[in-house]
């Protein structure tokens, strides 16, 4: 077989792919929130660029990434809870 | 894929679960994009109870339409396995 093979991987192996596979997508899934953050949170905080990054922009930008974190929290509960009511329904 | 390739019920199953658990988060990420800009007003001290709402029925009705469009668009197309989408 070409492809990786699995069947001759040990216990411990396999738990460290698979260790591996989910620090992947952890480290993807904070890439993700990070690009988000920054695209909104300068739309928001940041209309007319200056030199530097001004305080109140600064004090803008911490308020927004913590309000995004709240708004994504809140999204991951409704979500979730919608798809236990789905399935209850089925 | 062949069988010969997924021999290990442990691997598979990790696959599968995980699979499932980032399709939930990618969704989840595309939400919060399209709520927060739905929703979202000067960012203050903590969410207020009306941007909450917001978000909630943003989510909720973003998945009622996604359905609705789903549906419809399985009523006015004919599904055929040569041709993939024709529309009557």
């Amino acid at each position: 077989m070409d492809t990786l093979s699995t069947g001759s991987l040990s216990g411990a192996q396999k738990e460290e792919l698979m260790d591996q596979v989910k620090q992947q997508i952890a480290i993807a899934n904070a890439q993700e929130l990070l690009t988000k953050m920054s695209e909104k949170c300068f739309k928001k905080c940041i209309n007319k660029p200056g030199t530097a990054l001004d305080n109140s922009e600064q004090k803008c930008i911490a308020m927004c990434m913590d309000r995004y974190m709240d708004a994504w929290n809140l999204v991951s509960r409704t979500y979730s809870s919608r798809i236990q009511r789905e399935r209850n329904n089925m | 894929m062949t069988e010969t390739q997924l021999q290990d019920p442990q691997l598979e199953n990790f696959v599968l679960t995980e699979t499932q658990k980032q399709r939930f988060q990618v969704l989840v990420h595309g939400l919060t994009d399209t709520c927060w800009d739905t929703c979202m007003g000067w960012p203050s001290n903590r969410l207020d109870s009306k941007t909450e709402v917001c978000i909630m029925n943003c989510v909720e009705r973003f998945i009622d339409a996604t359905t609705f469009i789903t549906r419809r668009l399985m009523n006015t197309t004919k599904y055929r396995s040569d041709a993939p989408l024709v529309f009557q």
